[in-house]
């Protein structure tokens, strides 16, 4: 064999070698692990990475990577502590928070983040013209709900004040106590409105200053890259304050919509952190690869409207008999399997120490006598009721395992109509509807976020209910700020949500995911919410093998 | 020729203008609308949201001002991602559903006109029963199971290809087999079809009795005719491939155009709707002309119509 030949015999072997699995190639999330660079699974597309103007939890998660409030969470807990504000005083009666801001809380264009900025940020923010969707998030200080929109011209009426280049103070309308908890969401993280003006109209929609290169951030990761339907890469923030704290190098969000896909993309070692879990593969990971997979209560309740407005369902009693005909138990042990707690009743448990007393049950006897008090004995005489969904599998098993329990316990002829997800919302949002599902994560930790919805003419009721004494009793724990009473006002309420029955609560929602035992700092937490300047990446003993189910 | 063409696409023009109508219109009558959220949007926000995206004008104003900007060349801004107009959403995901596009013909013109060649020069033998079961089990099996299946051997089990992903070269192989060979299987048999219709004429008789060898009667006389269904074919199946396809894209992760025709009207997302309807059908007008002009060529019949 001539010289030539035998080069070209050897490098056919090392590529074949290399191709086969000898001296196997090194896979993303190793070199990750190498390089400090985090690989992480982020739903779908954002809308935009402008805080003002996006409503999702995917950019929220972007977003929080990008920039920094006055107060951060805790990566454990989420109970606030200090982000550019190094300390805050709140007053006597809950109303004024005085912010401290730290003098080394920079830009990435090296600016420092002063109390002007807020000011700013929340001025855009409320103004009518940008049209935020979230801005109501901001409604709890003083006169900014009259600002938003339109009564009032004058913003420096609303309760945000500059004290000095660092000291900020914001007045809110009532005592709010869950208001550093709040102040955690995407619309409350600053923006650099002078930046902002370099690339077009600050107070309207349509401004290029999120793109690559004309970003500007103050948390600990700057935007790098972003690739429309891909995935968007920040790397670290050097003028960031605690950037010597900061551990990763960057972090690659992907936006990956089928659940298969990324879970194809876990097991071939392309990601450190997944998003969600295809619920067929749920149990086979929890018997394989317990290490792997992550279950953690998340706070939302999935939940059934109804409309009672209309016949029969304006009958309170028809109405506690379908609730009390339902095996909840059954459904999140045999259909959605992640570890859902069956829910009794609205609000999930624990939040912010508070855990309702009112407890619906499940009572097929007395849910066939409440039936027959009502004027339908067995279900006779009751017209079919319509269960709507949105186009979803999960959905419709679920829509269909009621409708059994309700025929085969009461005789009661359910059926189930689904519709695409923008005709869905219509038809609830017009009472277009019997009973419908429906699902609410919460926005902030507080019992009032999950029961503030229904009171009278609120936007998110869409049921029709109404209740006087519900409505004081919401009312009365917005102005209470002894912690203790205020819990008394919401179990009070929650008695009578429960007791008239405008909604179906069926479970408390958990977020599954896979992650690879090198993620570190990575915490459950119950908003699903992750201080990325915590997390690192550590190698492992053995090297990462394909995962095989 | 020049007069052809000329002709063509001037006849595109208020075939062009009634798609838009009627894209825009028909999306505008589905129910709900592109801020209808879970949550739901103070009433007041909502009014400003619609005024900027010109929904508070009437109908026949929103539609006018839409032609006006179409003459000029602007799609208008996406209704769900802010921040891009539909022309950069294009400009963006079409050179990668573009590329993925001519590698999939690439393979499928290479495996099916050689697998559609063998089979039609040996017809009723084995070598054109067994090419041409498996370009019909290509047909039946869809890209969603081909992809997974692809993915499942060469990604996740022999690991010689990532699961997903559109970054390095290898990348584009998986895809690129999927799509490929879904349309080579259609290749291969409208080759294998065309070539048995043409062997059959009395020219190529005439050139065998002529002394042609097998190698010429095949490459010098009957490929040219016997490709004319796979040409015709190719024209609307091109401006398929390389405008994306929802399911691979969505299989493999890459960031392309097919995701966007089914994506924007789930999100109600006026604009993105009308500007890949009217993307699209540009890339038909423009491939069947191509096709239109590429069969003329082939086909000396043709140049007397």
């Amino acid at each position: 064999m001539s010289l030539p030949r035998i080069n070209a015999s050897l490098l056919l072997l090392a590529v074949l070698a290399s191709l086969t699995g000898c001296g196997r190639p090194e896979t993303r999330i190793e070199r990750g692990v190498r390089e400090q660079i985090l690989h992480i699974a982020n739903g779908s597309e954002p809308q935009e990475l402008d805080p003002h103007l996006v409503t999702g939890v995917t950019e929220h998660h972007l977003i929080m990577s990008m920039l920094e409030g006055l107060v951060i969470e805790d990566p454990k807990d989420l109970h606030p502590i200090p982000g550019v504000a190094e300390r805050w005083d709140i007053s006597s009666d809950g109303k004024v928070y005085t912010f401290y801001l730290r003098k080394n809380a920079k830009w990435s264009n090296g600016e420092p983040v002063t109390a002007r900025d807020f000011y700013e940020t929340y001025k855009r923010m409320l103004t009518p013209s940008l049209a935020s969707e979230y801005a109501y998030m901001l409604h709890a200080v003083q006169n900014a709900e009259a600002f938003n929109t339109g009564k009032l011209k004058d913003f420096s009426e609303v309760g945000f004040k500059v004290l000095d280049d660092f000291t900020f103070q914001i007045t809110l309308a009532n005592p709010t106590s869950y208001f550093l908890s709040l102040m955690n969401h995407t619309s409350w993280f600053p923006v650099p409105v002078s930046v902002i003006a370099k690339h077009g109209p600050v107070y309207e929609r349509g401004n290029q200053w999120t793109r690559v290169g004309n970003n500007v951030a103050n948390g600990p990761f700057m935007l790098k890259e972003w690739r429309v339907g891909y995935k968007i890469v920040v790397q670290k923030n050097p003028h960031y304050w605690d950037a010597a704290n900061v551990r990763l190098n960057e972090i690659h969000f992907y936006a990956i919509e089928s659940t298969d896909a990324e879970d194809r993309s876990f097991r071939a070692g392309q990601l450190h952190i997944g998003y969600t879990v295809p619920l067929s593969k749920i149990d086979v990971y929890k018997e394989r690869h317990p290490d792997l997979i992550h279950i953690n209560p998340y706070l939302g309740t999935y939940f059934y409207r109804i409309n009672v407005t209309k016949p029969p369902l304006n009958n309170k009693t028809v109405r506690r008999a379908l609730v009390m005909a339902i095996d909840r138990e059954t459904i999140v042990e045999k259909i959605t399997r992640g570890g859902q707690l069956p829910a009794y009743n609205m609000t999930p448990p624990g939040t912010a120490g508070y855990t309702a007393r009112a407890q619906l049950r499940t009572d097929f006897e007395a849910a066939r006598k409440l039936l027959a008090e009502a004027g339908f004995p067995g279900g006779k005489g009751l017209p079919p009721i319509e269960i709507l969904y949105n186009t979803q599998e999960s959905h419709r098993v679920i829509a269909e395992a009621i409708q059994q329990m309700w025929k085969k316990e009461l005789g009661v002829d359910a059926r189930i109509v689904n519709q695409e997800w923008k005709v869905y919302m219509d038809s609830q949002r017009t009472l277009n509807y019997q009973v419908c599902r429906a699902g609410w994560i919460g926005d902030y930790v507080d019992p009032n976020n999950f029961l503030d919805m229904w009171t009278t003419g609120n936007g998110n009721n869409d049921t029709g209910w109404s209740n006087a004494e519900y409505d004081r009793l919401i009312r009365a724990a917005g102005a209470e700020t002894d912690t203790a009473k205020r819990h008394e006002l919401f179990q009070q309420a929650e008695a009578i949500l429960l007791d008239e029955c405008p909604m179906i609560p069926i479970y408390f929602y958990t977020r599954v995911r896979l992650m690879q035992p090198s993620v570190k700092g990575f915490y459950p937490t119950i908003l699903d919410n992750h201080s990325y300047k915590f997390i690192y990446l550590e190698p492992l003993d053995k090297p990462f093998s394909r995962i095989q189910l | 020729m020049l007069r052809f063409i000329a002709n063509r696409l001037l006849q595109t023009i208020p075939v062009l203008f009634l798609v838009a109508t009627l894209t825009f219109f028909l999306v505008r009558l589905a129910p709900g609308g592109p801020f209808s959220a879970e949550k739901k949007v103070p009433a007041e926000i909502l009014k400003n949201l619609e005024a900027h995206f010109g929904l508070d004008k009437p109908l026949y104003v929103q539609y006018a001002e839409y032609l006006g900007n179409l003459c000029k060349g602007d799609l208008g801004p996406s209704f769900k991602y802010s921040n891009w107009s539909v022309n950069e959403l294009i400009a963006m995901s079409f050179p990668v559903s573009l590329e993925l596009g001519c590698y999939a013909i690439s393979i499928a013109m290479l495996i099916g006109i050689t697998a559609g060649l063998i089979a039609s020069l040996r017809a009723n033998t084995i070598t054109d029963h067994a090419p041409m079961s498996l370009a019909m089990l290509g047909i039946c099996v869809p890209t969603f199971v081909m992809g997974p299946l692809l993915i499942l051997i060469f990604g996740l089990t022999l690991g010689w290809f990532n699961a997903s992903g559109w970054d390095s070269a290898r990348d584009r192989v998986l895809p690129a087999l999927t799509l490929g060979g879904y349309y080579a299987a259609y290749v291969a048999r409208l080759t294998r079809g065309g070539m048995l219709e043409i062997m059959s004429q009395d020219f190529i008789r005439t050139a065998r009795a002529k002394g042609a060898d097998d190698r010429r009667v095949l490459l010098k006389h009957a490929l040219k005719g016997g490709l004319l269904p796979v040409v015709a074919f190719l024209g609307p199946a091109i401006a398929g491939l390389v405008s994306g396809s929802f399911v691979i894209e969505t299989v493999f992760q890459i960031p392309g155009l097919g995701r966007y025709f089914i994506t924007s009207v789930f999100n109600r997302d006026y604009t993105l709707v009308v500007g890949t309807v009217l993307f699209y059908f540009a890339l038909v007008v423009l491939l069947n002309l191509i096709v239109d002009i590429l069969q003329v060529w082939l086909n000396p019949k043709l140049r007397f119509e």
